[in-house]
């Protein structure tokens, strides 16, 4: 395919699953309209949820998921040996998300047991995210990815030019959206310190962010956190929207 | 211009007329806030009884309708190594916004200097202002406006009309000749002695309303010489770089330009994004290098843009008082405490 007279580059990509929900790989799956599109700018070689052959051949590794057992470790590895380029897809891969919530215990087997019952489990003590085993080149945030933002990655990896993420906190797309702010409303948000570029996608429907998407670029953490304070939530309320996806640093 | 009163129950039927034959935008109930307080806005209305004329301000500047936050400024259609461009100004119906306050009225009037009478006339915003016609209605000062200070709490020109109530009627500046051809469809009464007092006196009793508000005096030498002052710091240590402040401001006027290319390559998007100064991405270029990379000094540029830059330019403020920034800011930014900081 060509635009403008320009050849695109046409990467082979593999889709691989570690602990997660796969809702992220589902939000490609599911584009119905545009999922063949998608498909004709990537030469797909390995995606569980849309095709049945495999190939291990690729250049770009698209890794979703959190790494939670040792067997994850050996393979992450050795997808990363074979990867030119390693994506971190989604919040699981890219901080650790939801899973990691398990490193906050002390209690390790107390956890384990709590989760699986009697059921024999193998699993690490700790929760990784993807750049805790190997190099990520590239990241794509949300919990799940945003499908345009994909598409959008995507196709400048097609093009061979840069993707610029955006910087600034989710409030400014909120409020492009003319949304009332949830702190009026008597609700916490996170949006003043998480990254935009998911159009704002909570608050528009009434939901606090948060913060799914990680820490925009230098978030004023300190002050946002008085703010919250000065509106009345307690510091469990806080700590639990901050600590969600251990994404945000303390 | 010409003075008018028109009967509440007359001035219902003028409305029922524009709204039967334009697209027309007034105050509605939009939410309520913690507090239980309603919050209004601008929305379309089909019947004059959806209208609530209890509206304090509407909560996002009127300034969308002229100015989006995001437009498409140009298409393209793209064949093999060639391409079409496609530029459509919008030419929809005419429309018809009610109850812009004085600040709202003069934030356009504002724009209009920058985007339609200015060295680069904006074609855009240009054909949405010329279809716009324009009710502006008189308010009652909150704790947070400081229009006054900024001179920007009377109307001199900028609507079609201006209504000021006066119990059972409004009294009416009719500042286009399509507000008093349109005046004619209805039963308007030429001012008596009586309203001219009333409006006198209500002139009176807005004006002693104002608590907020800023001192301007030599206020462009004074942000001057504070240039480096440790107080922009101190707002820049509770500043979130959130840009709500832009967001809902009726006359920052900063945009990007995005490129959107559908996932086929046979159509493609220039889209004009309002921008904000207050953001980290304002000032980065190609290649990643940051202008403005200190969130204290964008938020000063803010304010130097407002009081500074724009007075030296049309020799007068860029900020029309209106308060929302401060109102939206959730750090408690506001700009009548800001300008008394760099003023101590
Ligand atoms: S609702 Fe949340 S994201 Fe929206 S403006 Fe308020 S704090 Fe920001
Ligand atoms: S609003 Fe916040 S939580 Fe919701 S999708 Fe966006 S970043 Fe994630
Ligand atoms: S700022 Fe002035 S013009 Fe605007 S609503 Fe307040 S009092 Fe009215
Ligand atoms: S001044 Fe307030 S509203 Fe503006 S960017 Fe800073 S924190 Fe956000
Ligand atoms: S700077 Fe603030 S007070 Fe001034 S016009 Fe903008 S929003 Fe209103």
């Amino acid at each position: 395919m060509q635009y403008l007279g320009v050849e695109l580059i046409k990467p082979k990509a593999a889709f691989f699953d570690f602990s997660c929900c796969e809702g992220c790989q589902l939000q490609i799956a599911n584009n119905e309209n545009k999922l063949l599109d998608f498909i004709s700018l990537v030469e797909v070689v390995n995606f569980r949820e849309i095709l049945t052959e495999r190939n291990n051949d690729y250049d770009i590794a698209f890794i979703e998921g959190s790494i939670t057992r040792k067997d994850e470790i050996d393979r992450l590895k050795k997808i990363r040996e074979k990867a030119k380029i390693l994506v971190a897809f989604g919040t699981c891969a890219s901080f650790g998300g939801i899973n990691k919530l398990k490193n906050k215990f002390k209690d390790i087997e107390w956890v384990k047991k709590e989760v699986y019952g009697n059921c024999p489990i193998e699993t690490n003590d700790k929760v990784m995210a993807v750049n805790e085993v190997v190099k990520v080149d590239f990241y794509i945030y949300g919990c799940p990815v945003n499908k345009s933002e994909v598409e959008a990655i995507v196709q400048s990896i097609a093009l061979g030019r840069e993707f610029r993420y955006l910087k600034h906190p989710v409030c400014f797309r909120c409020k492009e959206k003319q949304n009332i702010c949830l702190y009026e409303m008597g609700k916490i948000c996170m949006g003043p310190l998480t990254r935009a570029g998911c159009g704002a996608r909570c608050p528009s429907n009434g939901n606090s962010c948060i913060g799914c998407r990680g820490p925009a670029e230098e978030p004023n953490i300190e002050f946002m956190k008085t703010i919250m304070i000065k509106n009345g939530f307690t510091e469990r309320q806080i700590r639990d929207k901050f600590e969600l996806f251990s994404a945000f640093k303390e | 211009m010409i003075f008018k009163t028109i009967d509440k129950k007359d001035f219902n039927k003028f409305l029922e007329i524009l709204i039967e034959n334009n697209s027309f935008f007034a105050p509605q109930k939009i939410a309520k806030d913690k507090n239980n307080k309603p919050i209004y806005d601008l929305r379309l209305v089909n019947d004059f009884k959806e209208i609530d004329f209890n509206y304090d301000i509407l909560k996002y500047p009127p300034r969308r309708f002229f100015l989006p936050y995001r437009e498409a400024i140009s298409s393209f259609e793209i064949k093999n190594s060639s391409w079409q461009q496609n530029i459509n100004y919008e030419t929809k119906v005419p429309r018809i916004l009610l109850g812009l306050h004085p600040c709202d009225i003069n934030s356009l009037n504002k724009l209009d200097k920058v985007l339609m009478l200015g060295d680069y006339p904006s074609p855009y915003y240009t054909i949405r202002r010329k279809n716009t016609f324009i009710i502006g209605m008189d308010c009652d000062p909150k704790p947070f406006c400081f229009c006054r200070s900024v001179g920007t709490h009377t109307v001199q020109h900028g609507c079609d009309m201006f209504l000021i109530d006066i119990g059972d009627r409004y009294f009416i500046e009719i500042f286009s000749n399509v507000a008093f051809d349109f005046l004619k469809k209805v039963t308007t009464k030429d001012i008596t002695k009586k309203d001219d007092d009333e409006y006198k006196r209500i002139r009176r009793l807005k004006a002693e309303k104002f608590t907020a508000k800023i001192d301007v005096t030599d206020l462009t030498k004074i942000l001057d010489m504070e240039f480096q002052s440790d107080v922009w710091k101190e707002w820049g240590d509770k500043c979130l770089g959130c840009g709500s402040c832009a967001r809902v401001c009726p006359t920052c006027y900063c945009y990007g330009i995005e490129e959107k290319i559908d996932l086929k390559f046979q159509q493609a998007e220039k889209l004009k994004i309002l921008h904000a100064c207050t953001l980290i991405d304002f000032a980065e270029v190609a290649g990643g290098f940051n202008f403005r990379p200190e969130r204290h000094i964008r938020l000063k540029y803010r304010y130097y843009h407002k009081h500074r830059g724009f007075v030296e330019a049309y020799e007068e403020s860029l900020c029309v008082g209106c308060g929302r920034c401060g109102e939206a800011c959730l750090a408690g930014i506001t700009v009548p405490e800001v300008i008394s900081s760099i003023r101590e």
